[in-house]
This record gives C-alpha cells, structure tokens and sequence, in this order.
C-alpha cells in the first residue's frame, strides 16, 4: 500500500511540472509586452520598466521558470499586484470558504444523488424512476449559474427564507480561527452563528451540487442495477434477507466503485464551477479571487489561483484513488 | 405533367418481378450495415427523437431568424424598457428596450455555431493527436499522452478562463478555449481505440500487404473508431454550449450587443424581481438546447454499444 502510494506520488511529478509550465506560460502568453497589458494603455514608461524588474520579465525565459519553481517550492506564491500582498498569506481564507462550500455541495450531492439513484434501481421503471431520471437529465443540461440566479431570485428575494449573499452577517463578523465558519462558530460554542452560516451555506451549496447529483444518481442507478443481477445478491435473497439489507448492505458496497470515481471526478467540477457560483452569491472563495484577479488584470494571483486549485484537484483524485482499495480489497496495486 | 418514359420507370418495379426481387436484396444489404442499425435503434427511442426536435427547432429559429421577428436583436428602444411578455414582444423586452424574442433567435445561432465550431476543431486536433500517439506509440505516446494528463488535471472550465485571461475576452477566445479544453478528451478516446484496433489482425494483413500507414489510419483505424468519437462528439456539443455561456455570463465571452446567451443573463441580473422573464428566457433556452444534445447523445450511446442492444 505505501509503495502504490509512493509510485503515485511520483508519477505526478511530470503532471505538477506540466502545471506549473502552463501556469508559468500565463503571464509570458499574453500578446505584446505582458507589463504593459497588465498596467493598461496609460502607463508610463517607467511604472512598466518597475514592474518587469519586480516581476523579472527581463530575465531569459529558462531562469524565470526556474526562478517560479524555487519560489513556488518554498511556498512563495507570489504578490498580488493589487493589494501589494502575498498571495500565500491571503489565499487561505479563500481556500477554506471553497472547501466549506464544495464540501456542503458534495453531501447534499451525494445523500440525494446516491438515493435517488438506489431507489431508481429498486423500483426499476416505476414512476419514480422515471421522474428521478428525468429530473437528472434536466440537472445535467441546467447552466449552474443560471440555477444559481433562479434559487437567488425565488427563496432569497421573493420570499426571504434564506440570504442572498456572502458567507455570514457582514455587520458582525466572525473571528476566523480555521476560517470555517460553521467550524469556527462551534468553537466559539456560539450556535446561533453557526446557524446563520449554515443559512447562508444552503442555496450555494444547492446550485453547486445539482450538476453532481444528477451525474452521481444515474451512475448509482446504472451500476446498482448491474450489481443486483449478480449471483451474490441472488443468494443474499436466497438466504431470505430483506430488500433494504439486500440493498444497502449487500449491493451499494460492490455499487460504489464507479459512483466513488465520479465523486472524485465532480469534486474538481466543483472547485471549477465554484467560479460561477461564487460569483453569484459573492461567497468570497478562490474562485471569485481568480476571477476578481482576471478583472484587475492581478497576474500573479491568476497564475497562483489556478494552480492551487488545479493541485487540489490532481489532489482530491489521488486520495480517491487510494481510497478505491479501501473499499475494494480484490483491488490491489 | 410527366413524360411517358418517367412514367414507365415509376411503374417498373412494381411491373418487373426481376427488378421487385433486386431491390428487396439491396434492402437486405443495406439492414445489415451496422449504421442503419444505429438509425433503426435510434427511430425506436423515444428521447433521442425528442433531442432531435429540439435542436432542430433551435436551428430552424436560428437559420430563419429574420422570418420569425421584425425586430432587430441590438436596436434600443428605452421608451419600451423591461416590458412584460406580450403579443408585441413575445419574451418582453430587456433593460435597453431590446426584443427578447429576437435576441433568443438570433443567440440560437451564435451558441449552435460555437458549438459546432468548439467540437469540429477539438474533434479534429484530438483525433489526429490520438491517432499519432496510438498508432505510433513509443516516445511520441509517452509526450502526447503527458500532454493530455496536464490538460485534464485542470478542472476544464478554469482552463478555459485561463486561456481566456491569456488572449482576451471575446467570442472567438472563447470559442478557441473551449476547443483547446476539449482535444484531450477526444485525443484520449481515440488513443485507446487506435491501440485496441493495432493490435487486430486486420491490420496485421493491411500492413503485411505494404499498405502504407497512412492509408491505414484512413481507411481501417479512422472507421473503426467512429461510433465513440460520434458519441463524445454530440455530448461535448452540449458541454461547449454550457460553457461558451459560462464564459459570456462571466462577460470572457461574447461581448454586447451580440446576443449571446450567458451574456444575456449576465446583463439582466440586476433586474431580477423587476423582470424576471429577463432571466428566464435565456436560461432556459440554455438548458433545451444543452438536453437536446444530452438527449441525442445518450441515445447515439445506447445504439452504438453492442452490450447495449437486444
């Protein structure tokens, strides 16, 4: 087990590489003088000289990538050229406001979506699965941020059951301590705070887990099916076990690899999708900083928010890859 | 009025045994190739039929889109701001006073375009790249294959915006953007099919005969990797959609005035409880012309998969 882990670890070496080239490649691909586009058409010649010295745009090619790779090896992801501060110390509140999201996202994606898909399978071609199907199929081809505005305009603006924006009552803010907030409220033991960020968490969460639910209900349903014809689950029946054992016992654990892949696989939809429903809500995540950085132009917050989103997605399926044995003992590497 | 002759030839078959007995064994040939079973299979399902009148409808409202509305899609009229949905204006009107209906019709044809586009060039830069990469294998596979990793190691939207932040907001970014998000996926399909095919014995005899490898790749590897490449071809049309509207609702699309459809929704987000029809209309012509796609290529999935049939 450890040496596969191993072995993984460094087969994403060349991947990491590969990321960080592209990342790299950001700045130096913009067509014409890279400082000069990030400054704007009324810069002056000297501001623009000041920023390619600060940023080292005048070195050849091979030594600034070098220059990037040590940085980046030493945990300096940069300055933000907008609040002049580094980007290793402001990012982190911005990756945990994503991780509680995407996390919310993710259960109420995989609670619903693994349900629906079980009871599809069970009452096969009954109405239920026929709606539950139909209904995934819609969820499927819904533009998330188009779900998001809907859910906005419905539930927090025509009838005020749940906020429209941000992460918790911006007149008093929390005193972040892991910068989860549902977390961070427990600590301080204060519930009702907790309650008000759990309020705020529920329509983001929503519209960011419906594409994943919809995938994941029709991979429980299709795999679950395959499963309930095999000859263990016959015997299981033989043996006179009842149909929710039969299901949630027998069938679901031998179901669950292909539905465990397409988590792993969504979880990265997600940290790309957070884009759009960050966006919306104005949940301040990483990828409303990239996206408020692509507005201002902020490079290096770009290069750098992109490739900790693009690792923790390398990440999270490296973690679902190791888990498969967990679940799985006829798998072995 | 028809000629004497046209009319002899009409009657033919039905007077000429001979000529009855050589259609009905050209009907034979023809139910036997695996394409016409693909279309049989797909006339039997119901869903995929509904797919294909959906995106007909859009393209017939894109095509003919000066037929169906007098109104331009970008003339103002702010007296006639954020009208509700009327027989004058089907839709309403947006913020500016613009005819939705128009903007719906003529942004049908912007998404269809985007998509075709998107899909053709990433269809036709990832098969070549799998083809090369399965075919030849050795160290070109190993860098094509390492290429495709780090392309996919990026959740494919976020690519898309990167590539977007790189060249510049506009349609055409977009649309090269979306193409570039989609070649690995196209490329590693073909890849796997192209390596599974090598090794056939087909292939042994074509290549025995001094048939060269290009011809190869044309005439036997290239036919024998359609279905999939059918199949991804019309799901990704409607992922490119998706995302050709993501990136114009984040405005790194399509600029105003085009009536683009996430650009749409972008622009009308303020006037949400005011006008909501403003928002709807879009977002939902979005998801028809998406589920029309998912539709046709679920049902493509279903008749091209041998294990699928019976």
């Amino acid at each position: 087990m450890t040496a596969y882990i191993m072995r993984r670890l460094l087969q994403l070496i060349p991947v990491l590489l590969g990321m960080t080239l592209i990342t790299f490649s950001i700045v130096h691909l913009i067509p014409g003088n890279p400082a000069q586009t990030i400054l704007g058409e009324t810069a002056t010649q000297e501001s623009i000289e000041t920023l390619e010295e600060n940023m080292g745009l005048n070195e050849p090619y091979i030594v600034q990538y070098g220059i990037y790779i040590t940085d980046l090896l030493q945990g300096d992801l940069g300055t933000s050229l907008r609040t002049k501060t580094d980007i290793t110390d402001e990012i982190w509140p911005h990756i945990a406001a994503t991780f509680e999201l995407t996390f919310f996202a993710m259960i109420f994606a995989i609670f619903i979506g693994v349900n629906a898909g079980i009871i599809s399978a069970w009452k096969q071609n009954s109405w239920f699965d026929f709606l539950a199907m139909m209904f995934a199929l819609v969820g499927v081809s819904m533009p998330v941020f188009w779900l998001a505005l809907m859910e906005q305009w419905v539930f927090a603006q025509e009838l005020g059951w749940l906020p429209a924006y941000g992460r918790e009552n911006s007149r008093d803010p929390i005193a972040p301590i892991t910068h989860f907030y549902v977390l961070d409220s427990l600590i301080h033991l204060d519930f009702p705070r907790a309650l008000t960020v759990l309020k705020h968490l529920i329509l983001p969460s929503i519209a960011l887990g419906t594409i994943p639910m919809a995938i994941i209900a029709r991979m429980t349903r299709s795999s679950m099916l395959e499963v309930m014809q095999s000859d263990y689950i016959r015997t299981v029946r033989a043996k006179g076990s009842g149909q929710f054992l039969v299901i949630y016992k027998h069938a679901l654990k031998n179901a669950t690899i292909p539905v465990l892949t397409v988590i792993g696989l969504q979880t990265g939809v997600l940290l790309g999708g957070a884009i759009l429903t960050e966006t919306i809500f104005s949940w301040p995540g990483i990828g409303r900083y990239v996206f408020e950085a692509i507005n201002y132009r902020d490079y290096p917050v770009i290069q750098s928010g992109i490739l900790v989103i693009a690792f923790l997605f390398v990440m999270i399926n490296l973690i679902v890859d190791i888990l498969y044995t967990y679940i799985d003992p006829r798998i072995k590497y | 009025m028809k000629t004497e002759k046209e009319e002899k030839q009409e009657q033919q078959p039905i007077t000429n045994p001979a000529s009855v007995d050589q259609q009905v064994e050209e009907d034979n040939i023809e139910e036997t190739s695996p394409w016409k079973d693909t279309l049989k299979q797909l006339r039997k399902n119901r869903f995929a039929i509904a797919g294909f009148v959906i995106i007909l409808f859009f393209i017939i409202l894109g095509v003919f889109a000066p037929l169906f509305t007098s109104y331009s899609y970008e003339e103002q009229d702010l007296v006639n701001r954020l009208q509700p949905p009327s027989s004058e204006h089907w839709f309403g009107t947006d913020d500016v006073g613009r005819d939705i209906f128009a903007r719906i019709a003529y942004g049908a044809r912007v998404s269809l375009q985007v998509g075709f586009f998107a899909v053709t060039g990433a269809l036709v830069f990832g098969t070549l790249l799998g083809i090369i990469a399965g075919y030849f294998g050795r160290w070109i596979d190993t860098i094509i294959s390492r290429i495709f990793d780090i392309l996919l190691a990026f959740p494919s939207i976020l690519l898309a915006i990167a590539i977007v932040a790189i060249l510049g907001a506009s349609l055409q970014n977009a649309l090269i953007a979306i193409a570039i998000i989609n070649i690995p996926i196209f490329g590693r399909l073909v890849r796997s099919k192209v390596i599974s095919l090598r090794e056939e014995e087909f292939i042994m005899a074509a290549k025995a005969q001094g048939m060269k490898s290009g011809r190869i790749i044309l005439h036997h590897i290239l036919p024998n990797s359609a279905a999939p490449i059918i199949v991804q071809a019309t799901l990704g049309f409607g992922t490119a959609i998706l995302d050709a509207a993501a990136l114009g609702f984040l405005g790194l699309g399509a600029q105003p005035p085009t009536p683009e459809w996430g650009a749409m929704l972008a622009g009308s987000r303020d006037f949400i409880q005011l006008a909501p029809w403003t928002l709807i209309v879009p977002g939902i012509s979005i998801m028809l012309v998406v589920l029309g796609f998912n539709l046709i290529g679920d049902g493509l999935r279903d008749a091209l998969d041998p294990k699928m049939k019976n």
